[in-house]
C-alpha cells in the first residue's frame, strides 16, 4: 500500500529556554541552560530544589480570567504553543474541511496540580465533598486535546496519548499514521507537561530519579557525564502542525521537514529501569528506520532521550551502537535535555522541534554541562559536547522512552519534492 | 444593597468573570452572564461555602437568576 506523505508546516513552543520557536532555537544553538532554583512553590524541604521552569509566563496575557480558572497549567502551555504553531502554518480555517483536521496531544500526567489542590482541599475539610465541578475536566490528560479542538474547530480524530516521557512522540507518530492512511489531512499534535509542583517533584524525588545537585543546579542536567545523578525536571509544551504533502503544496505552505517514520516498542522488563542492553530502544529505532525506508547510514543526527540518569544513558548509547554499527561514530548525537531539562510528556514534542530545526539550519545543538568521561560510554561516539556543530543533516531521529518501558522513535527528513 | 446581595455579587463577578454592572437581580446565570451547567454548579457550591448553608439539588434547580440566589440565601442563611 502506498502511503500519503506527511510534512511539518508549523511549529510552536513554550519551554524553559524559549517562549517562542525563535528564542528556543537561539538558546539551543548557544548552549543555554534553563535550570534555576524553583520559584513555583517553596521547595526548601525537598531533596531537589531546582528545575527547568518556564520563565516570564503570565497566563492573563493569553487567557481571560474566567478561562484561566478552568485551565490547568498543562493546558495553558498547550494552548500557547498551539497558538504560535497555528499562526506559523497560516492555515485558512474558513476554507478547510475541518472534519479532516484532528488533534492528538500527549501528556504524561495531565493536570497534577489541579488534582493536588482539589484533594488537599478535601483532606483539609471535615469530610464533606466539595470538589469543584471543574476538577475532573481540568485534570484529565486528554482535556488539552479537547480545548485545542474547541478553539480551532478541528472536528477530526481527537484524543490524548499517555506513555509517560514518550507521550508526545506517540502523539506525533499517531498523527503521521492517520494522515498517511487518509483519516485526516491536518493534525495539531505535540504535548505539554506542568508538574513542577509539590506532588510532581516529591514523587520523582522518592523514585530517586531527579538530580539532587542543588549546589551546581545550572549544570546538573549533564547527560553522558560520569558525575550525572538524575534528570532535571522541565515543563512546557511543543506543537507541530502535520499536514498531508499535496494538501500543503496546494496551499503553498512553508514546509519545515518531512515526517518519514515512527517506531514504537515496549521493554517488557521493569517499571522504571530501562533494559540494560537497550532492547526496547533497539526495536524502536529499527522499526522507525524500516518505517521510513531508510538505512542507518541515512541518519546524520540522533536527538537522544539522554535524561542524565546514571542508569538510562548507558543502555541508550549501547542501543545506538547496536542499530547503527560503524555509522554510530559518523553521526552526531546530542541530548538537548542538558539545556531544557526533561519535559516528560512534552519531551518528544520539543525535541522533535529541535531535530527539525537542526535539519533546517544544518546545525546540531549541543550536549552541554559535560565535565567528565564515563568509561561505560564509548568515547568514539560524537556526543556534540559543549558547542553546536555545523554539518550536513539529511535526516534526524528523535528518541523518547517512558516509565513503563514505552519507547518511541520518530524520523524527520530534509524536505525535497 | 443588603450584605447578602453584595457578597453574592462578588462571587458571581469572580467566578464568571463578568462586569459588576451586569450582575442585576434579573440577570440569568446562563442566558445573561455566560454560565454553562458546570459554572452554575460551581456558583451554588460557592454560595454554600460563603453562607455556610446546604442547597439541595432540587432547590438549586430553581436558582436561575441573581435575584433567585439572593432570596434563597436570605431565607435560608443562619
Amino acid at each position: 500500500m502506498e502511503f500519503r506523505r506527511v510534512v511539518v508546516t508549523g511549529l510552536g513552543t513554550i519551554n524553559p529556554i524559549g517562549n517562542s520557536v525563535a528564542e528556543y532555537w537561539e538558546n539551543l544553538e548557544n548552549g543555554v541552560s534553563g535550570s534555576g532554583m524553583i520559584t513555583h512553590f517553596d521547595a526548601s524541604k525537598f531533596k531537589t530544589q531546582f528545575a527547568c521552569e518556564v520563565k516570564n509566563f503570565d497566563p492573563t496575557e493569553h487567557f481571560d480570567r474566567k478561562e484561566v480558572r478552568k485551565l490547568d497549567l498543562y493546558t495553558q502551555y498547550a494552548l500557547v504553543a498551539v497558538k504560535e504553531a497555528m499562526a506559523d502554518c497560516d492555515l485558512d480555517l474558513e476554507s478547510e474541511d475541518l472534519t479532516k483536521a484532528g488533534v492528538i496531544w500527549g501528556s504524561g500526567i495531565g493536570g497534577i496540580k489541579t488534582f493536588l489542590d482539589e484533594v488537599k482541599g478535601y483532606a483539609n475539610g471535615d469530610g464533606t465533598p466539595r470538589f469543584s465541578p471543574f476538577f475532573i475536566p481540568k485534570m484529565i490528560s486528554d482535556i488539552a486535546a479537547g480545548h485545542i479542538s474547541m478553539k480551532y474547530g478541528f472536528q477530526g480524530p481527537n484524543y490524548g496519548t499517555v506513555s509517560a516521557c514518550a507521550s508526545s512522540s506517540h502523539a506525533i507518530i499517531d498523527a503521521m499514521n492517520y494522515i498517511r492512511l487518509g483519516k485526516a489531512d491536518v493534525f495539531i499534535t505535540g504535548g505539554s507537561e506542568a508538574s513542577v509542583n509539590e506532588a510532581g517533584l516529591g514523587g520523582f524525588n522518592s523514585m530517586q530519579a531527579l538530580s539532587t545537585n542543588n549546589e551546581e543546579y545550572q549544570t546538573a542536567s549533564r547527560p553522558f557525564c560520569k558525575s550525572r545523578d538524575g534528570f532535571v525536571m522541565g515543563e512546557g509544551a511543543g506543537c507541530l502542525i502535520l499536514e498531508e504533502y499535496e494538501h500543503a503544496k496546494a496551499r503553498g505552505a512553508k514546509i519545515y521537514a518531512e515526517v518519514v517514520g515512527g517506531g514504537m516498542s515496549g521493554d517488557a522488563y521493569h517499571l522504571t529501569a530501562t533494559h540494560p542492553e537497550g532492547r526496547g530502544a533497539i526495536n524502536s529505532m529499527k522499526m522507525a528506520l524500516n518505517d521510513a525506508d531508510l538505512k542507518p547510514e541515512d541518519i546524520d543526527y540522533i536527538n537522544v532521550h539522554g535524561t542524565s540518569t546514571p542508569v538510562g544513558d548507558i543502555p541508550e548509547t549501547k542501543a545506538v551502537q547496536t542499530v547503527f554499527g560503524e555509522h554510530a561514530y559518523k553521526l552526531n548525537i546530542s541530548s538537548t535535555k542538558s539545556m531544557t531539562g526533561h519535559l516528560l510528556g512534552a519531551a518528544g514534542s520539543v525535541e522533535a522541534i529541535a531535530s527539525i530545526l537542526a535539519i533546517n539550519n544544518q546545525i546540531v545543538p549541543p550536549t552541554i554541562n559535560h565535565k567528565e568521561k564515563d568509561p561505560e560510554i564509548d568515547e568514539r561516539l560524537n556526543l556534540t559536547l559543549h558547542k553546536a556543530q555545523k554539518r550536513e543533516i539529511r535526516a534526524a531521529l528523535s528518541n523518547t522512552f517512558g516509565f513503563g518501558g514505552h519507547n518511541a522513535s520518530v524520523i524527520f527528513k530534509s524536505f525535497s519534492e | 444593597m443588603s450584605d447578602i446581595a453584595s457578597r453574592v455579587k462578588a462571587i458571581i463577578v469572580d467566578k464568571l468573570g463578568v462586569d459588576e454592572t451586569e450582575v442585576t437581580p434579573e440577570a440569568s446565570f446562563t442566558n445573561d452572564l455566560g454560565a454553562d451547567s458546570l459554572d452554575t454548579v460551581e456558583l451554588i457550591m460557592e454560595f454554600e461555602k460563603e453562607f455556610n448553608i446546604a442547597i439541595p439539588d432540587d432547590q438549586a434547580e430553581n436558582i436561575g437568576t441573581v435575584g433567585d440566589a439572593v432570596s434563597y440565601i436570605e431565607e435560608n442563611a443562619k
